[in-house]
């Protein structure tokens, strides 16, 4: 098969901005940036420092996950979502479980429901931590918070190792249930870091959140409504920074979430700061739910009886559950086949970059820096 | 002429030797010293050569990154400006090499005649002072310019700005101490503070304060280091920069830190003055030196500790707060050293002063202050 | 798995819809899909403020054979080709009713794939309608930005497609310049 076709110029246009902006400064931010959380680039359009423009460029990263999975059995993609949204692998395999569950109905035993919420809490302490520390590292300190929180994140990536097998891609879900139970002492440990995490909180939210340049840096920067947040489908604590009361463990009550008993905060003024501290206090009450659940755990299998080939009717599904950064949900199209015939990710990064451009224009470029990072990216789930 | 020349040498050499090897050992106590504040441990690797001897600390380091900056390859952007892009670092390094001459450092000979020798020991050093450091603003702004690459202007006029808006207080806040003592001298002002500090007064005090912020901008330390900012504009103007002109900025920023520590002490701190100064004359320079490292030991920790303030807050930092502070200072001095009488002034000059700096720091606030949040169940 | 109801109103306010029950979705015909957009987001008929995920579907045409039984007794075996479609998937929720999902298709042949955007009712379908127009070829009408998202802009063809051949040299851009020129005029393309 070969492409000998001649070199032909491109029958379409390029877009291209107004010449009444010819006279400002373009500078490409990315794809090689320190600050980019990626491989992203963003084009911006600078008047001295302030932000005309802004255009958001993807597809760096994209792997083709989607076409991949059209040709791979169902459980053979569960390694690959661990790979969407890299810090949350569990979050990721979750949702995929929640919607292949849907497809077939195989109930999950008891111990496994509750394991599973508190891998996915677990969870969102890692990505939250790890926020706080980028975020901090895009404001200027220069890595002292990065390496506090990373302190911590290294404490439950372990458990994850232990439980697992492996700290980042844990590939620990399966339709049904999970892949194998926790070992010895695990849930110990488990309650033992549970125990000394509001000690690190503590002293974070001393040293931070009342600084006084953190205050002026983030206040009353990028500030997004809360009708705007709805209109533009974003989803997470960003959402509920702009004060809308949307939470999916609430609304949907997926796994065994309603038996728990947590509160969901939200934000007033919907700027950078609020979207920091609304993570702050997501994690207290993730710490919450973890102190309950390791509580209630029964004994038990930790997997149902799922069937031997995984082979469902012909149906649709959109399975969905609340990951760290927003709404991750699973579109899958099942054709009687062993293999899914549509396989979609929504992704909640990417749809939270639609209003990237908005909240940026008319601030410094400094800005769009500790806006972005406010907003939580991680490219492998905007491009896939 | 050959005399003069060889004296001249005899005198300005040391100096430069003596701090081009503190360079080398600051860069080493940076690294460790924010390592150790964020938790890891810093360099620790570099080994002697066909030894076995590990426990080096981390100390060759230093020579480890000089080598490597002097066999890396040399790139000058397409387009850039090739005679510009050379003269940057060269016109960032050598003030900073002048001005360390007009610190009262005495020079470790121990011997009668040339009791306590310093480099230049001229009439009117502070004034030179503060001539020959602004040229590291033009030296910035040149280097930004000639690499050709936006990220560099951008830093290059951020940098630009700060250092022009941060010369004000600096030099309002010498000024104290020059009305003080009634000369511009080093060795005068050094002679001046043989029986207190001048950061012993109220008014002193403010001035450091002012002074040692100034410092903080001009060097382009955080938390005003715009101009490198490493996460928005990857380095600012020395992006471009590779090899031994890199080098030679890093250089002259670390001597540009040693130089205006230098007059800080000198003008806060007593220069050389300490216990046992006049038993053994070579100890001044010890103390000098040793004070000059406890402010460059503050300035890590501070770089370690506090994020980066943004460029229109730089600014209203410098004219809305520091300006006034630094006038406001001027004049409460003038009372206080005109009326002389200590118990009745200091603690006046210490009230105004600071009841003036909050209140400017009131003036500040444009709604922004911590906040409670709502829970939904 | 729309709830019950949800889809009902829609049905009588708009009879050029209808309610594919295997699917469980609601085609939406192009021309009056945004019409049906701005209605739904009404707080009287359900308040869909949330459109949460967009996608595009490739249905390649079928042969679906079938055995019939004649009128004289003889069975014979009847095929008919299903014609394929390139489908737009909108789930819509409800934020401040917490209701959902409720499934939206916009049905386009695929020689002309061709739908209505919805971004102008809901913002979040702004990107995501970009990267079904990037993947799949649709263009959507009344979008503010059409242009491919994930795939650079000089790409050719549209990936997700179900009959996607890939090409043989992937370095092979229509406007090739540098060392990818060079290979190709020394007429070193690998297959």
């Amino acid at each position: 098969m070969s492409t000998a076709a001649p070199i032909a110029a491109p029958p379409y246009k390029l877009v291209r901005h107004d010449e009444a902006e010819a006279g400002l400064l373009e500078v490409s931010m990315g794809p090689h940036h320190p600050s980019t959380h990626g491989v992203f680039r963003m084009d911006v359009k600078l008047d001295g420092e302030t932000v005309v423009r802004l255009k958001p460029v993807f597809g760096y990263l994209h792997r083709n996950h989607e076409k991949l999975a059209e040709g791979m059995s169902y459980l053979s993609s569960m390694p690959f979502t661990d790979r969407l949204d890299y810090f949350n692998s569990m979050a990721n395999n979750w949702a995929y479980a929640l919607a292949a569950e849907k497809l077939v109905d195989v109930p999950v035993p008891e111990r496994a429901q509750y394991l599973r919420v508190i891998m996915a809490e677990l969870t969102r302490l890692v990505n939250h931590t790890s926020l706080v520390g980028f975020f901090l590292n895009d404001l200027g300190a220069l890595g002292t918070p990065l390496l506090y929180a990373f302190r911590e994140r290294e404490r439950i990536l372990d458990l994850f190792e232990q439980a697992s097998g492996a700290r980042m891609m844990c590939n620990y879900f399966r339709f049904g249930g999970l892949r194998c139970d926790v070992p010895a002492g695990w849930l110990d440990r488990t309650r033992a870091l549970v125990g000394g995490f509001p000690k690190f909180l503590d002293e974070f939210e001393k040293l931070l959140c009342e600084n006084e340049i953190i205050l002026a840096r983030t206040q009353h920067v990028g500030v997004l409504s809360g009708a705007q947040a709805i209109n533009a489908g974003i989803t997470g604590p960003m959402l509920r920074a702009s004060g809308v009361n949307y939470d999916l463990r609430k609304v949907d009550a997926y796994g065994i979430y309603d038996r728990f008993s947590f509160r969901v905060p939200l934000g007033a003024a919907g700027d950078c700061y609020d979207r920091f501290m609304i993570r702050m206090l997501e994690m207290r009450e993730s710490l919450k739910i973890l102190e309950q659940a390791l509580r209630d755990i029964p004994e038990g299998p930790v997997m149902g009886n799922a069937p031997r080939v995984f082979k469902p009717a012909a149906a649709e599904v959109y399975g969905r559950v609340e990951s760290p950064k927003g709404e991750l949900g699973f579109y899958l199209i099942a054709d009687g086949t062993t293999k899914p015939y549509r396989y979609r990710v929504r992704p909640p990064s990417l749809i939270n970059l639609t209003v990237l451009e908005d909240l940026c224009v008319g601030h410094s470029i400094a800005d769009a820096v500790v806006i972005l990072g406010s907003i939580d990216i991680v490219l492998g789930e905007v491009d896939r | 002429m050959i005399d003069t020349l060889i004296h001249i040498l005899a005198l300005t050499a040391p100096v430069a030797m003596i701090f081009a090897s503190l360079f080398a050992f600051t860069t080493w106590l940076e690294r460790k010293i924010l390592a150790r504040i964020q938790n890891r441990i810093g360099p620790n690797y570099i080994n002697i050569p066909f030894t076995k001897f590990r426990k080096t600390f981390g100390l060759l380091q230093p020579a480890a990154d000089g080598f490597k900056m002097l066999v890396k390859e040399d790139i000058v952007p397409h387009g850039a400006d090739r005679f510009l892009h050379l003269l940057a670092p060269i016109l960032a390094l050598v003030p900073a090499m002048m001005v360390l001459c007009l610190l009262p450092f005495d020079l470790p000979f121990a011997n009668e005649s040339m009791k306590r020798i310093h480099a230049a020991a001229l009439d009117n050093a502070v004034l030179l002072f503060f001539g020959i450091t602004s040229i590291n603003t033009l030296a910035v702004f040149m280097a930004g310019w000639a690499s050709r690459n936006k990220y560099s202007l951008l830093g290059g006029m951020r940098a630009v700005a700060q250092m022009v808006s941060y010369e004000i207080p600096l030099v309002l806040s010498a000024a104290v101490v020059i009305m003080a003592v009634g000369s511009l001298s080093a060795q005068k002002i050094v002679a001046a503070q043989s029986t207190h500090w001048f950061i012993f007064t109220p008014w002193g005090l403010a001035a450091f304060f002012i002074f040692f912020i100034a410092s903080l901008a001009e060097t382009n330390r955080s938390p005003f280091d715009l101009p490198e900012a490493e996460s928005e504009i990857i380095a600012g103007y020395f992006t471009e920069y590779s090899g031994f002109k890199f080098a030679l900025f890093f250089l002259g920023e670390y001597l540009s830190i040693f130089a205006i520590n230098g007059l800080a002490v000198t003008l806060f701190f007593g220069g050389g003055n300490g216990p046992w100064v006049q038993a053994h004359p070579w100890l001044s320079c010890v103390w000098f030196l040793a004070k000059i490292f406890g402010l460059i030991f503050i300035i890590i920790w501070l770089r370690g500790t506090v994020p980066r303030l943004r460029v229109d807050q730089l600014m209203a930092f410098a004219w809305k707060f520091l300006m006034p502070l630094s006038i406001l200072n001027l004049f409460v001095a003038a009372v206080a050293l005109k009326v002389q009488q200590p118990w009745l002034t200091w603690p006046l000059c210490a009230l105004v002063l600071y009841a003036a700096a909050h209140g400017l720091s009131r003036l500040q606030q444009k709604n922004v202050g911590p906040r409670t949040y709502q829970y939904a169940e | 798995m729309t709830s019950p109801a949800l889809h009902e109103p829609v049905l009588q306010q708009f009879p050029a819809t209808r309610w594919d029950a295997a699917a469980r979705a609601l085609i939406v015909p192009a021309d009056i899909a945004r019409a049906v957009a701005q209605w739904l987001t009404q707080p009287a008929n359900g308040e869909f403020d949330y459109c949460s995920n967009v996608t595009g579907v490739d249905f390649l045409p079928k042969e679906i054979k079938e055995k019939t039984k004649n009128a004289d007794g003889t069975e014979e075996t009847l095929t008919r080709t299903e014609p394929g479609s390139l489908q737009v998937v909108y789930h819509l929720y409800s934020m401040r009713r917490r209701t959902g999902p409720l499934v939206l298709k916009q049905v386009a042949p695929r020689e002309k794939p061709v739908a209505a955007s919805l971004t102008p009712v809901w913002r979040s379908c702004e990107l995501q309608e970009r990267e079904v127009f990037d993947l799949f070829g649709v263009r959507f009408e009344g979008h503010p930005d059409l242009r491919r998202l994930l795939m650079w802009d000089e790409f050719e063809g549209f990936p997700m497609r179900r009959d996607y051949v890939e090409p043989a040299d992937y370095e092979w851009e229509p406007t090739p310049h540098g060392e990818v020129l060079e290979k190709h005029r020394r007429g070193k393309v690998i297959s």
